[in-house]
């Protein structure tokens, strides 16, 4: 990023400044990263009622087969993905990968199935980088929109359905990933039923106009606070969600990165799409006979959070080399620290014992599942 | 005698002994602390030296030795409980005990009045 370019603001920027919100510079837009109540208040908060995040950095794309059938904007987009885009209903969305030949991840995106269009949410630093990439791919057979006009927000925890339901009824009929239009105040949005929390949730797209009016008034509910990036961070990681840029990249595949629930059965050896998509030998033979890294949740033994960059080593002396930490955190719900990383698959068994170097020390983590928490999605 | 640094520490010098903390400035900017790692007594350090870690749920920071001097006792009740770093910062919520090698070294750093344009 270059450090003198003007940060971008969301539709949402007088909004986060009238709540006394702390900025900071994120993928060039400036973003509250907390509000006055602080990241353990606010994710302490999400979890136990409702938050709202202003995740419209984000980039959503609207992808359009030019023959106006759907089954033509999904065969295209799977070249790009080893997901099975086709057999994705309408109303309906799934996570995917856009991976490169090497078989590492170009980014992570969601892809929802709106019935004359795939609706696509890419991460904030990618999104210039995806769209280019799908125009230079799919441009034969679909239109390609990168929205500049509408805001992103997601309302996360137990109580978001409720909150929701106040404005409109029928949110308690969606289940965990389906995707509906809807009237806010009379404010036509696009409302998807996940989030990037663990908790049950929803993600809401809103046109820029109108996003302020629409999250002031979810913010009037009393169960509802604003949470920033910095709640938003340690959330997902308790979630063992995985950020892109720290835990996944061009240098990690999808079977190592532990994602190959993301690799539905129809692109698999043996599918009936299979292959196809870039990387797919190597990912399909990752997937055969797997992969010499994996991704695991890791939990600090002690009190010292354990960051990204540390070190894993098998003896207390930091002699074998095991692998490296790619987020770490305090977890406020777990109540002590959190870290995922990738490990030698020898040492990738729930329960392995390792040690993070921290300052020079040699702090025992134990091998453990990615998520922390027990995830409440409605299914 | 009340003394800061740039770095956002308050010392409070009584004769050559100097109790240690961080301001309340720098406690309301690093949030709530989940960790707080100490000098043991005894550990001689130097000015500028890294005298103590200091961890919110986002990042680690450094808290650096104001002085040259000897640690001669350190808050045990931060470790156990960091949230008394962010609750009293200039009182329970103290550091370390510092003897100076030389107690006129502190005559350098910032009055109360210079510390509060500083971080105005």
């Amino acid at each position: 990023m270059d450090d003198h370019s003007p940060l971008k603001q969301t539709p949402l920027h007088a909004l986060h400044a009238s709540l006394g919100a702390r900025m900071v510079p994120f993928a060039g837009y400036d973003m509250p990263v907390q509000y006055p109540a602080g990241v353990m208040k606010e994710h302490l908060h999400t979890r136990a009622a409702a938050g709202l995040f202003d995740v419209s950095h984000m980039g959503q794309i609207i992808l359009r087969p030019r023959s106006g059938k759907i089954e033509d904007a999904a065969l295209a987009l799977e070249k790009l993905v080893p997901v099975d885009v086709l057999g994705l209903g309408e109303g309906r969305q799934r996570y995917g990968l856009f991976t490169n030949d090497q078989g590492g991840i170009l980014d992570d995106l969601m892809i929802a199935n709106r019935g004359d269009h795939l609706f696509l949410v890419v991460n904030a630093a990618c999104k210039d980088a995806d769209f280019a990439h799908l125009q230079a791919e799919l441009s034969a057979t679909c239109d390609l929109t990168l929205l500049d006009d509408r805001a992103l927000i997601a309302l996360q925890g137990p109580r978001a359905e409720c909150v929701l339901a106040e404005l409109w009824a029928d949110v308690a009929t969606m289940r965990f990933m389906d995707v509906a239009e809807a009237d806010l105040h009379d404010v036509p949005c696009v409302i998807s039923r996940s989030g990037y929390t663990g908790e049950d949730g929803f993600e809401i797209s809103i046109p820029a106009a109108s996003a302020q009016d629409v999250s002031r008034r979810l913010l009037e509910h009393p169960d509802v606070l604003p949470i920033g990036l910095g709640a938003r961070d340690s959330l997902r990681l308790e979630a063992g969600l995985c950020l892109y840029g720290n835990d996944i990249d061009t240098g990690t595949t999808p079977v190592e990165a532990a994602l190959e629930w993301a690799l539905q059965k129809a692109r698999r050896a043996g599918g009936a799409r299979e292959g196809g998509f870039p990387g797919a030998t190597i990912i399909l033979r990752q997937l055969a006979d797997g992969a010499g890294r994996r991704r695991v949740g890791l939990k600090p033994e002690g009190k010292a959070p354990v960051r990204g960059g540390a070190m894993l080593y098998t003896d207390a002396e930091g002699r074998a080399e095991a692998g490296v930490v790619t987020s770490g955190s305090f977890g406020p719900s777990a109540d002590h620290p959190v870290a995922m990383g990738y490990v030698d698959s020898a040492h990738s068994g729930n329960g392995t014992q390792l040690f993070a170097e921290v300052r020079g020390k040699y702090l025992p983590v134990a091998v453990c599942a990615l998520s922390f928490i027990t995830p409440t999605y409605k299914r | 005698m009340l003394k800061f640094t740039e770095e956002h520490e308050w010392l409070k010098i009584e004769g050559d002994v100097a109790t240690v903390g961080i301001t309340a400035h720098a406690a309301e900017q690093l949030g709530d602390l989940v960790f707080v790692e100490l000098p043991e007594a005894g550990t001689s350090l130097d000015k500028g030296a890294t005298a103590a870690t200091v961890e919110s749920v986002k990042a680690a920071s450094d808290v650096y030795c104001p002085l040259d001097g000897e640690i001669v006792e350190s808050n045990q009740a931060i470790v156990d409980d960091p949230a008394l770093v962010n609750s009293d910062p200039q009182g329970a919520g103290w550091f370390f005990k510092l003897k100076l090698s030389d107690p006129s070294a502190a005559n350098g750093l910032l009055d109360e009045a210079a510390y509060k344009e500083l971080i105005a």
